[in-house]
């Protein structure tokens, strides 16, 4: 049994203790949006948000989380395919099998979070996400015209307030 | 008789498929007709919805290349249609075989889903349009002449009256197809040949694009599998005792005397409980393969009394003894793994009345023919629904053992929906793996440095003998010359030179060959592009006018060289550091060339700083996905030269996931400056071209920046500091 925050809601879990949370937000919740790449933290491609953190989901078990921890999977990152690094890539046409792309823009929301003016050493130094479509050139784009839309929008924000 | 068929008898929709080739079924094929949607067609390509939603069909599939949109802006091209209210759906092949391949060929590979399929396609869209403009001029009973189409709407200017595509499309449905169908000049194009964003981003975007390992069925079990790791071998025991008794854990059975499965409630349990079954391999003959002996078997090719000719001109012979200086070297590729990123995987249902497949597949014919033996029933019985693709890059068309061991599982449980996921250890062992070659170069120069003689003798592996060994001709492989052949709209040597010879003595593992993006011309392309690269710092010239020089009839390959030496300075300094490579090769109809600029620290660090590449295609349908194919190609082709290398020991594969078989990551990833110059009057294709030349550019860069050759890959092997 394991009890999980997943996008703002509590599930219990009938699953045994060591299973990796991937197949439990996968098999038992129902939420395929989170990908099995390799299963062993080696490509990204399951990259959830714990507290905000980048976490490969197919290497931790379900026993090493609690209730209080805010899981977020790319369903929960926004309601309407909204969140900045989400418009980015659409603006740009980013992904193109996109199997990898849920993770990538987990990877990135949170890499913005910790940068909101990320150079390219701090992209190379967070994106470490697989692509075998080869599409980094435009997650690197993607990633900055976030930041520029992001930092826009709260200096306009500033504006109004002031 | 439905439009569909009158149009199939009309000739050349069905024409164009017949022309196509492709898979032969030998089956009855039945004549029932098999609607894909529910709406009626206006015919096979181009359905229109009441609420004028257009629905394009798409035989090719869509993975990530772009093809879908590509194909469908085509289509909507010649029917003028209001590209905000297109959509796409596959047809089965289930379908496609009933109406007797109305769709043509399904195969998605060699970079051919837009010029292998746009003339019938772009003739569907028009034949559509025609009948849209027939069925409004009934209604206003005016001639058909006066009426015009744009963005969806047909108009008849002399009364001010117009009509949406959606109202007419029953009544244009029912009309017979048109004879003569025009297709417009490229340059008239509005839809086509614009950037326009991918009819399939949002999906991608926020986790709701079902691909098909996220297939779901109610009652569905899960399976896992593990197969032989070395090749040839069987099952010879095993003890489930322990895996029988875990939760959810259904069934345990052995397939194809090969393949141990454990059936269960979900996957993860699936997989938990394999790994607790002991099994005993019968290793079979090729247990003592290694990497090592592979190689031994290869290097003795190459010197081989016999083998098959590929190119032939001159005397090679004659040429090479009678030289003034003479250039001799050795190269070798080894075996490479695709690691697309979804692992191979299928679902299906089988009953004695019915066998359904849902699948990832670049060739949903070739699925369907590979159902249809596994499931023991007639091909009318079965069909392959296909899902969207996590990768493919050849894997999904070389072979579909995973839907066979799918269908085999399922049989055993009548009813039962199966899914099947290969764990990715199992995906990274048994893949259908690029074919290792090696290659000895012996070039001939006179005494002003001009070639007069070249001899490549490769030695190796033959996709078609492993996979399709009924395509090979009198024993030989054509596609071992890709890119090295005389002449041909695939691809053509790009050099004169008078005495040529190129051939090919086979040799080949036990390791199953596949088509692994841009095939047999990775490595022909280093070879070739390296060797030329030798030879021009042997006579002592550089390397871009050493090529040109021979390049005077091959006006194509010359065009996008002169690209790319202009765009990236070629002669011109470069920052300190930094050094120039170049290669050119042409491949599945389209020329490209590319620059590479690199530098190598002290330490024998690898910076690649900025490629610069251009492709002709002859037209382009949406040039930023050829710019994104181009990036995507030099991201797989440079991961390759990098880092990509499966070994063999003991008769097996030894990497088995992404820790142990490195890729490409961002930070690796150079810039690359796409220029795709489209000259028209020819189709070629843009999923692999550039790829070709990714590697010889920055192997010739290494060696302008260190003195050092390197003649074999992966780099990662190899210390690059200065010789
Ligand atoms: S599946 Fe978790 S990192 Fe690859
Ligand atoms: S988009 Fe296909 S693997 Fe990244």
């Amino acid at each position: 049994m394991a009890r999980l925050n997943i996008n703002g809601k509590i599930h219990n879990i009938d699953v045994e203790p060591d299973t990796p949370l991937l197949w439990a937000i996968r098999e038992q919740i129902g939420l395929t949006g989170t990908k099995y790449g390799c299963g062993v933290a080696a490509c990204g491609a399951c990259t959830v948000h714990v507290d905000g953190v980048p976490t490969r989901s197919c290497s931790l078990p379900v026993s090493s989380f609690t209730e209080k921890q805010k899981i977020v999977t790319i369903e929960g990152l926004s309601k309407t395919v909204t969140h900045p690094i989400q418009k980015a890539w659409l603006e740009l046409d980013v992904p193109q099998c996109g199997y990898c792309q849920s993770g990538q823009i987990m990877a990135a929301a949170a890499l913005l979070v910790k940068h909101p003016e990320p150079t390219d050493a701090q992209i190379n130094e967070e994106m470490t996400n697989i692509c075998r479509c080869g599409t980094y050139n435009r997650i690197r784009a993607g990633v900055k015209l976030a930041a520029k839309n992001a930092k826009g929008a709260k200096s306009n924000n500033k504006a109004q307030r002031a | 008789m439905t439009i569909a068929q009158k149009l199939s008898r009309r000739g050349f929709l069905a024409g164009a498929a017949v022309a196509t080739g492709g898979l032969s079924i030998g089956f009855h094929i039945p004549t029932a007709e098999a609607a894909v949607g529910d709406t009626p067609e206006i015919n096979a390509w181009v359905v229109v919805k009441p609420d004028d939603t257009v629905v394009i069909r798409v035989a090719r599939v869509e993975m990530g290349q772009g093809t879908l949109t590509g194909l469908a802006q085509l289509v909507a091209e010649e029917l003028d249609a209001d590209w905000s209210k297109v959509t796409t759906e596959y047809p089965t092949p289930g379908q496609n075989v009933a109406r007797k391949r109305i769709w043509g060929d399904f195969q998605t590979a060699g970079s051919r889903g837009i010029r292998g399929s746009e003339d019938y396609v772009r003739k569907g869209g028009a034949a559509a349009r025609l009948m849209l403009m027939q069925a409004a001029a009934n209604q206003w009973k005016v001639p058909v002449g006066e009426v015009t189409t744009s963005k969806g709407v047909i108009t008849h200017k002399a009364s001010g009256r117009s009509l949406r595509y959606g109202k007419v499309a029953l009544a244009a449905g029912k009309l017979e197809a048109p004879k003569d169908v025009k297709i417009k000049d490229p340059k008239d194009w509005t839809i086509a040949g614009k950037p326009l964003p991918r009819l399939d981003t949002k999906m991608k975007l926020d986790g709701s694009q079902i691909y098909s390992i996220d297939f779901k069925m109610p009652g569905m079990l899960n399976a896992a599998i593990k197969e032989t790791p070395v090749p040839g071998g069987k099952v010879k025991s095993f003890d489930a005792a322990k895996a029988e008794k875990m939760r959810g854990v259904k069934k345990v059975l052995v397939i194809d005397g090969n393949a141990v499965v454990v059936v269960a409630d979900t996957w993860y349990r699936a997989k938990t409980a394999l790994d607790a079954v002991n099994i005993v391999w019968d290793e079979g003959a090729n247990a003592s393969v290694s990497t090592a002996s592979i190689k031994a078997m290869l290097t003795e090719g190459l010197d081989a009394k016999q083998a098959f000719v590929g190119n032939k001109k001159g005397d090679v012979e004659t040429a090479i003894a009678g030289a003034t200086k003479k250039v001799e070297a050795v190269y070798r590729y080894p075996y490479q793994h695709h690691m697309t990123m979804e692992p191979m995987n299928a679902t299906a249902q089988w009953t004695p009345e019915k066998c359904l497949v849902w699948t990832s597949t670049q060739n949903a014919e070739a699925a369907l023919a590979t159902a249809v033996p596994a499931s023991g029933l007639p091909i009318e019985k079965c069909d392959v629904i296909r899902m969207n693709l996590g990768g493919g890059f050849g894997r999904r068309s070389s072979s579909h053992d995973y839907v066979r061991q799918t269908v085999l599982v399922a049989k055993e449980m009548p009813g039962t929906p199966v899914k099947l996921i290969w764990s990715r250890e199992q995906d990274v062992t048994h893949g259908t793996y690029h074919p290792t070659t090696m290659c000895k170069l012996t070039g001939a120069l006179d005494d002003k440095g001009n070639v007069v003689g070249l001899h490549m003798r490769i030695s190796g592996q033959s996709i078609l003998a492993g996979l399709r060994p009924e395509a090979l001709v009198e024993g030989r492989d054509p596609g071992t010359f890709q890119g090295l052949n005389a002449q041909g709209p695939e691809g053509q040597f790009g050099y004169e030179i008078p005495n040529l010879l190129v051939d090919h003595a086979m040799r080949n593992p036990p390791f199953r060959p596949g088509f692994w993006r841009g095939v047999n011309n990775n490595q022909n392309s280093i070879y070739l592009e390296c060797f030329i690269d030798e030879m021009a710092h042997a006579a002592g010239q550089d390397p871009l006018e050493f090529r040109r020089k021979m390049m005077k009839n091959y006006p194509k390959h010359l065009a996008v060289l002169n690209t790319v030496a202009e765009k990236s300075g070629w002669g011109k300094p470069t920052a300190p550091g930094v050094f120039r490579g170049i290669s050119q090769h042409m491949g599945y109809g389209s020329y490209v060339a590319a620059v590479a600029e690199v530098s190598v620290s002290d330490k024998g660090a690898l910076k690649i700083h900025r490629i610069v590449a251009a492709t002709d295609c002859g037209h382009v349908v949406n040039p930023q996905q050829v710019a994104a194919q181009i990036e995507g190609s030099f991201a797989y082709g440079l991961s390759a030269l990098l880092y990509g290398e499966m070994t063999v020991k003991n008769g097996r594969m030894e990497q088995e996931n992404f820790d142990t078989y490195e890729v490409m990551k961002m930070a690796d990833m150079p810039p690359v400056e796409s220029y795709p110059v489209p000259s028209g009057g020819f189709w070629g294709g843009v999923g692999e071209p550039t790829i070709f030349v990714a590697a010889p550019a920055v192997l010739n860069a290494i060696f302008a920046a260190t003195g050092k050759r390197l003649r074999d890959v992966p780099l990662k092997n190899f210390d690059l500091r200065k010789a």
